[in-house]
């Protein structure tokens, strides 16, 4: 079911538009000579994904636009070139082939889903491309040809389910794993079932439910999280639903009356954007676990949210944890270009290694060797306005463990 | 005796001046930490000093400011507070909003449920008593046996009733414990057999009557279990129905394959949202703009359809794969223009009041309000097509033309017209379905596509050209599903009822109502 063909004309009649924006005399600083440098965009505008996507395809648009506004890189001027996936899997592969191949980008910026990232991993490994992917994940991969610029469980499930464990959380004793059926939530799932039972939780206590993409009939398996809850001891829920089938969840949490005090519910893919199509009133209370909310007061974020703001010139859109490691992603990308004085991807692999940046999140996040951010955990409850109070949240950036240490087959990879 | 009096004097003298210092004590203390916050909540409720209830109730609503020094206001509209101490007008201007979490609001819940279970409003003190019943404290057996002597509304009066049973569960008799259990076991709620077993813990001596208790629920739990599966296949059921009626009439009547479908199920979600758009400004209207939503739904997909119809497909009839290829395209089209038009982010639709919550029958089956008045809207909807088809002028052309069109043609009737009709209504069908699904579905872009396949798989099994069998199919793929849901899980069941579709089509090709004579033959 692709619908590539019509949005991709679409996008480039938009692209030109930019790029004539850009090109107008007024505004454009004196670059040197050389071709462009191009960012390939590798976000789905269409299908289930497109509403988390697209704010990233903007993200990455913003920051073209930035950078051009400081006189380019090395002297050249950065080119956005956008592609629509259409949350088409294979397609993604078919779509990055086309970026490194025909347009020859320098840099990628793309993906949300793990299944899309294991799609375009060997094209990106095969014709040595680099990739920035901006969602957290359910680690267990590290590849030469990406930057992981989002949490790996350690730096957001498991720091969010020790939460709901603690006494400010609720102190659960049953753990209710919900979770869309691919590759993120059943791996995420395993290492937390591992961590509950190290921490003496027993598998009759865990509860563990898979649903497709776009679920939107969420009755009974809510009421079945009920029945599993009413068994007298204290429960809680994980969530690692993703895309739009989140919204009539929450719905149906709210219509069965499911109060955040009774059974909390600590998601790890909605954000602000995603509530932005809901009526939180009755969502008040749970909770998600993130690197970033858009409620976190730091002069960084100041600079984010005016930035975004000025560009998307809607002062209501919010922004987002995946849009703030984009960014973070793309400064800390410019930083490695102009100290390596290339854009060849052998060189500003190894320029990344140590890049900090001061993040939005309001911290120093440094790239470290496993290709992953450093970044600190945030535990934020929804409010009535959509936006996120943030609880709890550790006291300095955490190193990403990609390689889980509840997963067996780890052991030998963690010790080399 | 007059020691006595003296002492009993000054202890009269001292309890106010104590209850007041408790809460001088404890005020503060709701601005500090969350441990803080739920501990100074948990005594304020338990003191029972009134003067606390507008503090507890500001800290609740988000309505508590603390200043830099640490002193609380408490706010009643924006830019207008009184100092939480004194009560006194003060001006909030540099205060910060105190932040609560869900353990401080847990605890509020019980604090506000004792200070408030004598309150007047009957809402007030049905939540207040189910804020009580989460304490399981026996200090709360006097306030809950007073309350009960005072109620005479009786769903308040279970309520409080379960509240006593588990704080009587928390006492130190253990005959008021097993009469507490035998409590509970009438009551038979899921409620009562949760407290049941949460008190396994604290109580071994009596596990056996714990867990007599709760096989005596579970015995009536059971039947009550089975009626919230069928209700929830019904539910689903009325979703396919409404889904699939529009197609019913264009698939089934006209035999076009119009891939398009779900898209005009997409417009009539988003004229719905435009509708609550344009009612926001009226209050009393906005709860509803719903109702108000589906005349408008229907004109707005049935206007799409009929220019559907007049420009393109009435040059394809008979050739249904060039339709199908045809009305695929459009619907691209159509969902890439709302795209462009409302942006890839979903629309808020409000649900009205009267749509949201559960309601409880009797038996105590909880269903949720909105997926009951879908029910009633799916069938409402398909008694209004049967109508409009049996006894209308444009129904009877409209069975004249399907039966045979020269025929119908000799008679005078327009059939190019009745043609274009007959794929507006269809379609305006679609759009009324947009309005529900508006209420339980994400009003996104590809609202339509995850419902075009659903459609043809309820048609087809149905039998194509019938109604009857469209209302049947729906249904019993709908309770199908959710029979299914519980041991296979969402993606199985779903696997299963395709792969049982596919064997009953093999066996009965015409699907559960198959057309007979001359019509089903052409």
């Amino acid at each position: 079911m692709s619908n590539t063909p019509i949005t991709r004309i679409g996008r480039r009649v938009a692209l030109l538009g930019a790029g004539a924006a850009l090109a107008a005399p007024a505004l454009r600083p004196a670059f040197g000579q050389g071709a462009p440098i191009k960012v390939g965009v590798l976000h789905s505008l269409s299908g289930t994904m497109a509403i988390s996507e697209t704010a990233l395809r903007d993200t990455v648009l913003m920051m073209v636009e930035w950078i051009n506004g400081r006189g380019g890189l090395l002297g050249r001027r950065v080119e956005a070139v956008v592609v629509d996936p259409a949350s088409n899997w294979p397609l993604f592969a078919e779509k990055a082939r086309e970026l490194l191949q025909v347009h020859r980008v320098d840099v990628t910026f793309g993906c949300w889903t793990s299944v899309s990232r294991k799609s375009v991993l060997p094209v990106f490994e095969e014709l040595n491309g680099l990739l920035f992917y901006p969602v957290q994940y359910e680690g267990e991969e590290q590849s030469r040809n990406v930057f992981y610029t989002g949490a790996a469980p350690n730096q957001q499930a498991i720091p969010a389910v020790e939460y709901l464990m603690s006494a400010d959380g609720g102190e659960a004793k049953r753990i209710a794993l919900l979770g869309t059926d691919y590759v993120y939530p059943r791996t995420t799932n395993r290492i937390l079932r591992a961590f509950l039972n190290s921490k003496g939780i027993p598998d009759a206590d865990i509860m563990e439910e898979y649903t497709p993409f776009g679920h939107s009939d969420w009755q009974g398996i809510v009421a079945r999280v009920k029945r599993f809850a009413g068994e007298g001891k204290k429960t809680a829920i994980v969530s690692t639903i993703n895309g739009d089938a989140n919204v009539p969840f929450y719905r149906e949490l709210g219509n069965q009356g499911i109060k955040a005090e009774d059974i909390p519910s600590v998601a790890f893919s909605v954000g602000e954007e995603e509530l932005a199509g809901i009526d939180t009133r009755p969502l008040v209370g749970h909770l998600a676990a993130w690197n970033y909310f858009m409620s976190v007061q730091s002069p960084a974020n100041t600079e984010f949210l005016n930035m975004w703001r000025a560009f998307i010139r809607n002062p209501r859109r919010v922004t987002n944890d995946p849009m703030e490691a984009t960014y973070t992603g793309f400064k800390m990308w410019t930083q490695a270009v102009a100290q390596a004085g290339s854009t060849a991807v052998d060189a500003v692999r190894e320029a990344m290694y140590g890049q900090k940046v001061e993040a939005p999140a309001g911290y120093t996040e440094e790239m470290h060797r496993n290709h992953h951010l450093s970044k600190p955990v945030m535990i934020g409850e929804i409010q009535a306005d959509g936006q996120f109070n943030i609880v709890w949240k550790t006291p300095t950036a955490i190193v990403a463990e990609n390689w889980s240490p509840f997963i067996p087959e780890n052991a030998a990879r963690r010790r080399g | 005796m007059k020691v006595l009096l003296a002492l009993l004097l000054v202890l009269a003298a001292a309890l106010p001046a104590r209850a007041q210092d408790a809460f001088l004590a404890n005020l503060p203390r709701l601005g500090a930490g969350f441990g803080e916050q739920a501990a100074a909540a948990e005594e304020l409720g338990a003191a029972g000093d009134p003067r606390a209830l507008p503090v507890l109730q500001a800290l609740s609503d988000g309505r508590l400011l603390r200043r830099a020094d640490g002193s609380l206001l408490i706010q009643s509209v924006p830019g207008q507070a009184v100092e939480a101490v004194s009560g006194t007008a003060a001006d909030p201007a540099g205060a910060e909003t105190v932040r609560i979490n869900n353990r401080v609001r847990a605890a509020l819940r019980v604090a506000l449920g004792r200070l408030q279970i004598v309150a007047n409003d009957p809402e007030a003190r049905l939540t207040a008593v189910q804020g009580v019943l989460r304490s399981r404290s026996a200090s709360d057996i006097p306030i809950l046996e007073t309350a009960l002597a005072r109620e005479t509304v009786p769903r308040i009066r279970a309520q409080i009733e379960l509240a006593l049973a588990a704080s009587r569960l928390a006492a130190d008799n253990p005959d008021v414990k097993r009469a507490a259990i035998a409590g509970l076991a009438a009551n038979g709620s899921d409620t009562a057999r949760s407290i049941l077993l949460e008190s396994r813990a604290a109580n071994p001596a009596l596990s056996d009557e714990i867990a007599a208790a709760v096989a005596s629920i579970d015995r009536t739990l059971a039947l009550r279990r089975a009626a919230e599966t069928l209700f929830q296949g019904l539910s689903l059921g009325s979703v396919l129905l409404l889904a699939a009626l529009g197609l019913a009439v264009t698939f089934g009547v006209m035999g076009v394959i119009n891939m398009a479908h779900g898209e005009f199920v997409m417009l009539g979600a988003y004229t719905t949202f435009l509708v609550q758009q344009a009612c926001r400004d009226i209050p009393w209207l906005l709860p509803w703009s719903l109702p108000l939503s589906v005349p408008a739904a229907f004109l707005v997909a049935a206007a799409v359809g009929a220019i559907m119809e007049r420009g393109l497909i009435r040059h394809l009839y008979g050739r249904p794969l060039e339709t199908l290829l045809m009305t695929f395209g459009v619907g691209m089209m159509i969902q890439q223009a709302v795209r462009i038009a409302f942006g890839a982010q979903n629309r808020e639709v409000l649900s009205p009041s009267w749509m949201q919550g559960t309601l409880t029958l009797p038996g105590g089956v909880m269903v949720t309000q909105n997926r009951l008045w879908i029910i009633v809207f799916g069938i409402a909807v398909l008694l209004l097509v049967m109508a409009a088809i049996r006894f209308t002028r444009f129904g009877l052309e409209m069975r004249a033309v399907v039966q045979n069109r020269r025929i119908a043609a000799t008679m005078g009737i327009r059939t190019g017209r009745v043609d274009a009709l007959t794929f507006a209504f269809g379609s305006g069908i679609a759009g009324m379905a947009g309005v529900a699904l508006s209420q339980i579905d994400n009003v996104s872009p590809n609202l339509g596509t995850g419902y075009i396949v659903d459609s043809f798989m309820v048609v087809v099994f149905g039998g194509v050209g019938s109604l009857a069998g469209t209302l049947v199919g729906a249904f019993t793929l709908g309770i199908v599903n959710k029979v299914l849901e519980p041991y296979a899980g969402a993606v199985l069941a779903k696997v299963a009822v395709l792969v049982g579709i596919m064997l009953f089509i093999q066996r009965r090709p015409k699907g559960l109502f198959a057309l007979k004579g001359r019509a089903a033959d052409s």
